[in-house]
């Protein structure tokens, strides 16, 4: 018995799988047909009863949240897909837009119904042109076919190069035609979200998981994944394993499991550590290899679900070089809105760029610390949080290496064993 | 009057019980505590952003504690809310330090050169809540050292916090975004667009309000110490907004000037002219003793009885009149209504040195004196009518008031003009679009309610039949009015009766009751009956020989429209002339008296609301005399006593006049003129002054004049198309009296009218065209 | 360079996608990069004037986004990943081996204007890693050589196609024509996915 569940996934194989006529071959726009004919309260308490939770992250019950968009306001109201998959190991929605651009619009056309909008916004990221055609010319398809057009409307929005705009407020300033910067909450979207107006922000894969459970019923959802964690999911396997790739698999799977599959950690290799989901959630070890990969699980076990972005690294790997890029990252995206992260993240690359270079003393570990201290916690947003959290659990789990870094008086790593390219020339 | 009735909410801070108004933020309820929680990006009138996150605190809410630490300035009061702020909690104490230490990492150490040091609150709060050394030992962030954002602000980056109030101030204050927040993350910096400098009528509040040395105004720059500076609240003199000011003077000069704190006024904020503008004072050769003209027919330097008894006794030798002009303060240009009454024993004075008209004078007498329509009044307004006004150019803090509830509440303006302005496109206005002239019958068409506010222009005088049909507006709808004057001493000497038609506390001078409250008041037997001259009545009765003496206060001859009269009338007349320094007025005067300056005397205005704005004097050791000292002395000489020795005497006299409540002054309905035949290089002329302009207020101040909008003149579309001009092209405006060739630029203008600045750079209407508003000019391209 | 009328139709129709113009400043930032390649002094005027915007708040938000260039870039803007993941399987050797070999450093260009490097954060193809993006073409699985193999032949004018795009690469104005929304009708051509995202579905298909 397979431990995967291809949902989602399930017809990616099929070359047409992002045309209409592809996506039609398998039922595709029939849940929409359903989900019209009825009454739009229904379809949240069967997203409600599915038990979907948001796969951007936070892992929020979705029907939950499209509950919670004011009911005959006469107002305008607005779904807000985010697409903006940039949170670093994080590959799911982007493939699953190049495979199959027409699930999303199907859920954005329930989506809408449920909560009474007459506008969905797709926002993506803007550095992926192959995938940004794909997703406009599923849009003019549905639209040519009459699928679109009928009361809802789908538009794609195109980002530009913002890590921070997948932060949901900030998604709606960018969107808005402002700066991407996070807004103050109160108020929450759900009040007062893009126009002001009542919206709702899902994730891709959240709203692409909707036609299923419409057509399938919330028990058939339900009697996958673990007690509070329901359903299918994509977990993105990269790094240092033998096959990489996307795994549809019931919410509760291991990263052991996931390893088997894949061929485990490349061969003469072993498991040094590793992210459950996406470099804001603190990393795991080769101790974490049997924690339950949902939203439960991994936050009990100290981390977060995240993304399911599992990017997998083995013994070769510096931890501090790789916690000097993340934050490198981070200071980069940093969006510049409140002091502790725009100049948090300034600092924090300058005491590890010192640390990789075997400078400093261990005095410099506890001020690194001290410093994620101010940083977490006070920032605007869960950026500032985030960036913090690559240095604190590897700090935890490896602050042997961060000394052994100061005693060689350089990195003890070769950074070419790491490479993927490193067995075939060494 | 109805109370508003507010929810109160009651919170705990440190163990201490507050109660405030729903809504209050948790970092002012503090304050009501004297808890200060230290802030960067706060400011009590621009929207929360919690940026900085310097104000964290710990709250708890009905036991539930937030799992982190709060931005204080960004959280509402709610019942049951408790909160430990750094003095109770050490996270949030340990979070304030840690916010100060990050704050402090890219911030150069250069408070020895910044004009901030010592008044700055990034210096300050790093003292309360900063360590003494600091832990980062990396590389700072570096920007080039200060840029000109525009000829009179500079920006250093490197001394910028990122609180963002500048560029929330711009644009959510002044609507004008032309500095915004650039980049992101740690080189997120402000900043203009390259090709367009931050050239608002308001970017001086932005240098008010930085809290640190990274914005700073050229005309300060390097020039002194805070503490080296003496601090006097003063009020502005440049315009009837009637802002409350700080004005910080060393060694007798003033050095800088700020807007003063006044909530029901001009609440934190002020305009350029009235921040930047105060140079003139010492700029100009100020007169500094008494001039008499000799047999010679030159001006020669006098002792002051010498120049006080020739003054008196031509004076007295004629039948006398008195111009003052609208600058004068409410107690100077109560001393000149009383000089000419008690003294000269006549009713010809007038205050308006402008183009004005006798339907006006019948205006303000009957609707504008004593009247009480406020900045309030604004606030709760369903509709705000604009005639013959442009509140950013002609009064900028009634723009900003405007400005605050259509940004807050779509508060509908409609404004009567020829040509569309900045101002009305920033308030999104309805622009009702007249030919110069035909504003009368568009304000007849109006539809207010008991709610609306009218806001009329002192260029509402210049097209006939306009004031006459506002009142008529008012009657018909209960619509509250207000007359707006450009000069700051304006309404002041309406109440004070510096006019024909007046006596103080607007008693009409007809009136036997009236004359007789006055006449007790000044201890005299009797008031002249006849109601007086006004300004061009009196130039001409001094060119008709029927007048002989004139007695001139702060009056510039060229802003009115008959100009070539008025400096005949002042060569005919015996003029005496009390001014700061030289002008027209001196050099055509027989005796020139010094007085002092805004900044030497205390006293008062009444702004357009009527309200006081008093202030001392800022340099406390001039030797200048005030105007209404140097009257008193003249009628000592002529053997009157106006009991005006001091400003203080004046103001207790002042408010010893009762209300009036008999009867008004009526006014007389005027028609509008019919509109006359225009042929194609024929349009009807219509402007204003631009707040920046060539104003004797604003003499030496270079820095400011850069930042003036740029001189052009305005054509319409189908004008400039049968024209065949495009913008940039030069067109010639010409009258009998002369010309001017502008820039051209195409607008939304009334087809039959062109439209320029009346006194830029380039385009001095009244003296190059002898026109400003109504009349024909031939308009052809240069 | 002027802006035609047929451009202010183009500019006009992104507008009119949007419920409140004001959110059309991003697409419409493509548009100027289509143009000119670049976001010109030009275009930010011509967008502030039909949004009826400052040009100081266009520039605000022009500066925030990094896919918006200051200056002009190549005919082929070559992407080197070197965030974490793909820095440490290679990333940072091929950026390294790029520069050298095209004798530019990050976000330079090289004179004949062809190919411009930049060194560039996660972009969501962590299975295909080390990853390589040209014009934001997906260029999966790369080399030290593959990369040089890659940049030479958009040197030589004909530059290999992407792992997952269309059967050419484009440049870079027309790519961002894409990304203002405008339909290239490239979207059929390449695969639907690559093997690494199809392996889970095998996977189970095998049973496993």
């Amino acid at each position: 018995m397979t431990k995967l569940a291809p949902v989602l996934s399930a017809h990616w194989d099929e070359k047409d799988s992002f045309t209409l006529e592809g996506y039609k071959r398998h039922g595709g726009y029939t849940a929409s047909a359903k989900a019209l004919a009825m009454d739009p309260d229904a379809v949240i308490q069967l997203v409600k009863d599915s038990g979907l939770r948001g796969r951007g992250g936070a892992g929020f019950p979705t029907g939950m949240k499209w509950g919670f968009i004011p009911q005959g306001d006469n107002k305008d109201h607005y779904l807000v897909v985010n697409a903006d998959e940039s949170e670093p190991g994080t590959c799911k929605d982007t493939p699953l837009l190049m495979a199959n651009p027409h699930v999303l619009i199907e859920g954005c056309i329930i989506a809408c119904h449920a909560i009474r909008a007459k506008h969905a916004f797709i926002y993506i990221r803007g550095e992926v042109t192959h995938v940004v055609r794909r997703v406009n010319q599923a849009i003019a398809d549905a639209y040519a076919a009459g699928i679109l057009g009928n009361g809802i409307d789908v538009v794609l929005h195109i980002g530009a190069g913002a890590y921070i705009c997948g932060e949901e407020t900030a998604l709606l300033d960018s969107l808005e035609g402002f700066r991407g910067q996070p807004r103050l909450r109160p108020p929450f979207p759900a009040i007062a979200g893009l126009y002001a107006r009542p919206t709702v922000v899902n994730n891709v894969e959240s709203i692409a998981s909707v036609p299923a459970i419409v057509n399938n019923g919330a028990d058939w959802y339900q009697s996958m994944g673990t007690e509070k964690s329901k359903g299918t999911t994509l977990y993105s396997l990269s790094g240092h394993v033998v096959n990489p790739g996307q795994f549809e698999a019931p919410l509760g799977i291991t990263l052991r499991e996931i390893l088997d599959l894949a061929g485990g950690v490349r061969p003469g290799h072993t498991l040094k550590f590793w992210t459950p989901g996406g470099s804001s959630t603190p990393l795991f070890t080769d101790a974490h290899l049997d924690v339950p990969l949902d939203y439960e699980g991994v936050a009990a076990a100290g981390s977060m679900l995240g993304t399911k972005a599992l990017q997998i690294f083995d013994e070769t790997t510096c931890v501090v070089r790789a916690v000097l890029r993340w934050t490198e990252f981070y200071k980069h995206e940093s969006c510049g809105k409140c002091t502790p992260c725009r100049e948090g993240t300034w600092w924090l690359v300058q005491i590890l760029r010192d640390l990789e270079a075997g400078k400093g003393t261990e005095a410099d570990l506890a001020k690194l610390l001290d410093l994620c201290d101010n940083i977490m916690g006070r920032s605007f947003c869960a950026l500032g949080d985030g960036a913090t959290s690559p240095i604190t659990s590897s700090i935890k789990y490896f602050r042997d290496e961060y000394i052994a870094h100061l005693t060689n008086g350089a990195c003890p790593f070769d950074p070419v064993a790491s490479t993927l390219f490193a067995g075939a020339g060494a | 009057m109805t109370t508003e009735v507010v929810d109160m909410i009651t919170v705990v801070i440190d163990g201490f019980e507050v109660t405030v108004p729903k809504g209050t933020l948790v970092i002012r309820a503090a304050e009501q505590l004297g808890i200060q929680i230290p802030r960067f990006c706060d400011h009590p009138l621009l929207d929360p952003v919690g940026a900085c996150r310097q104000c964290l605190v710990d709250i708890e809410i009905n036991g539930r504690a937030f799992p982190k630490p709060q931005a204080s300035c960004t959280i509402p009061v709610e019942t049951g809310m408790i909160v430990k702020t750094q003095l109770t909690s050490t996270v949030a104490e340990k979070a304030q330090r840690g916010v100060m230490e990050l704050l402090l990492v890219n911030h150069p150490l250069d408070c020895p050169v910044c004009d901030k040091g010592g008044e700055c609150p990034l210096q300050n709060q790093a003292m309360s809540t900063g360590e003494s050394s600091s832990r980062f030992e990396g590389v700072k962030r570096v920007f080039e050292k200060p840029i000109n954002i525009s000829s009179q602000v500079l920006l250093d980056r490197e001394r910028c916090v990122l609180c963002a109030r500048c560029t929330r101030f711009s644009e959510q204050i002044a609507s004008d975004p032309f500095i915004t927040l650039n980049e992101r993350g740690a080189l997120q910096q402000v900043g203009i667009y390259e090709n367009k400098p931050f050239e608002s009528y308001f970017s001086g509040n932005t240098v008010q309000i930085c809290p640190v040395g990274a914005l700073t105004g050229a005309a300060y720059r390097f020039r002194a110490r805070p503490f080296d500076l003496v601090s006097t609240p003063s009020a502005c003199e440049h315009c009837a907004s009637g802002c409350d000011m700080r004005t910080d003077v060393r060694r007798g000069k003033t050095l800088r000037r700020l807007a003063g704190d006044d909530a029901s006024v001009n609440e934190e904020w002020n305009c350029d002219k009235g921040r930047w503008a105060f140079k003139y004072v010492t700029a100009v050769d100020r007169l500094k003793v008494p001039q008499i003209r000799n047999s010679a027919g030159v001006l020669e330097e006098a002792s002051w009885p010498e120049a006080l008894a020739v003054a008196a006794a031509g004076l007295k030798a004629a039948k006398s009149a008195v111009l003052v002009g609208g600058r004068a303060t409410y107690e100077d240009a109560y001393g000149y209504s009383k000089f000419a009454r008690v003294a000269l024993k006549t009713n010809d004075i007038d205050f308006r040195s402008r183009v004005s008209s006798d339907e006006e004078r019948e205006f303000l007498a009957a609707r504008v004196v004593g009247s009480s329509t406020t900045y309030r009044d604004i606030d709760k307004a369903d509709q705000v009518l604009l005639v013959g006004f442009e509140p950013e150019e002609e009064s900028p803090i009634v723009f900003l008031r405007i400005n605050k509830q259509f940004r807050k509440r779509a508060l509908k303006v409609v404004s009567i003009g020829s040509k569309e302005s900045i101002g009305v496109e920033k308030l999104k206005a309805e622009f009702v679009k007249v030919a110069p002239g035909q504003e009368a019958s568009a304000i007849a068409a109006q539809s207010l309610t008991n709610k609306s506010v009218i806001l009329v222009g002192e260029r509402a005088a210049e097209s006939a039949g306009a004031l006459s049909a506002v009142a008529a507006l008012v009657d018909s709808t209960g619509a509250k009015l207000a007359w707006i004057p450009r000069r700051a001493g304006e309404r002041g000497a309406l109440e004070a009766g510096a006019i024909g038609n007046l006596l103080p506390g607007g008693r009409p001078v007809t009136d036997a009751a009236a004359r007789v409250d006055i006449a007790a008041l000044w201890n005299t037997d009797s008031l002249p009956t006849e109601a007086g001259r006004s300004t061009s009545q009196i130039i001409d009765a001094v060119n008709t020989g029927q007048i002989g003496g004139l007695i001139v206060g702060g009056v510039d001859p060229l802003d009115g429209d008959n100009s070539h009269a008025t400096l005949a009338a002042l060569e005919k007349a015996f003029v005496v002339s009390l001014e700061i320094a030289p002008s027209a007025v001196t050099q055509r005067a027989n005796v020139v008296l010094p007085v002092a300056a805004i900044t030497e005397k205390s006293g008062s205005f009444l702004n357009w609301e009527g309200r006081p704005r008093s202030f001392d004097a800022a340099v406390s050791d001039s030797l200048n005399r005030s105007d209404l000292r140097i009257l008193s002395m003249i009628a000592e000489e002529m053997g009157i006593s106006l009991n005006l020795g001091t400003v203080t005497s004046a103001i207790k006299e002042i408010a010893s006049i009762g209300k009036w409540d008999g009867a008004r002054v009526s006014l007389n309905k005027v028609n509008a003129s019919t509109q006359p035949a225009l042929n194609s290089d024929q349009a009807l002329i219509t402007s204003w002054r631009r707040l920046l302009d060539l104003g004797t207020l604003q003499q030496g101040e270079e820095n400011l004049a850069g930042t003036a909008r740029r001189t052009v003149a305005v054509i319409s579309p189908k004008r400039a198309q049968a024209m065949g001009v495009v913008d940039g092209d030069q067109l010639k405006l010409s009258t009998d009296k002369g010309s001017v060739t502008l820039s051209a630029l195409v607008e939304n203008i009334h087809d039959d009218a062109v439209w320029a600045p009346r006194n830029s750079r380039g385009s001095q209407l009244l003296v190059n065209l002898g026109v400003a508003h109504g009349a024909v000019v031939t308009v052809v391209k240069a | 360079m002027a802006y035609t009328d047929e451009d202010f139709q183009i500019m006009d129709s992104i507008i009119k996608r949007y419920p409140r113009p004001r959110s059309a400043i991003m697409p419409l930032l493509h548009y100027v990069q289509s143009k000119a390649g670049f976001v010109t002094n030009e275009g930010i005027e011509v967008i502030a004037k039909i949004l009826q915007l400052e040009a100081a708040e266009v520039t605000a938000v022009s500066t925030f986004y990094t896919q918006y260039k200051p200056t002009p870039v190549g005919e082929y803007h070559v992407g080197v990943c070197t965030n974490t993941l793909c820095a440490v399987m290679g990333g940072d050797a091929i950026f390294d081996s790029l520069k050298d070999h095209l004798g530019i450093g990050n976000d330079e260009v090289t004179a004949d204007g062809k190919v411009s490097l930049e060194h560039i954060e996660c972009n969501a193809a962590c299975d295909y890693a080390p990853v390589v993006m040209a014009n934001w073409e997906f260029y999966d699985n790369q080399t030290v050589e593959s990369a040089k193999e890659l940049v030479d032949s958009m040197r030589s004018g004909n530059p290999k196609p992407p792992t997952r795009g269309p059967n050419k690469l484009v440049t870079w104005k027309e790519a961002s024509a894409v990304l203002a929304g405008l339909n290239d009708g490239l979207a059929h051509e390449g695969v639907q996915a690559g093997e690494p995202t199809l392996l889970g579905l095998k996977l189970s298909k095998e049973g496993k």
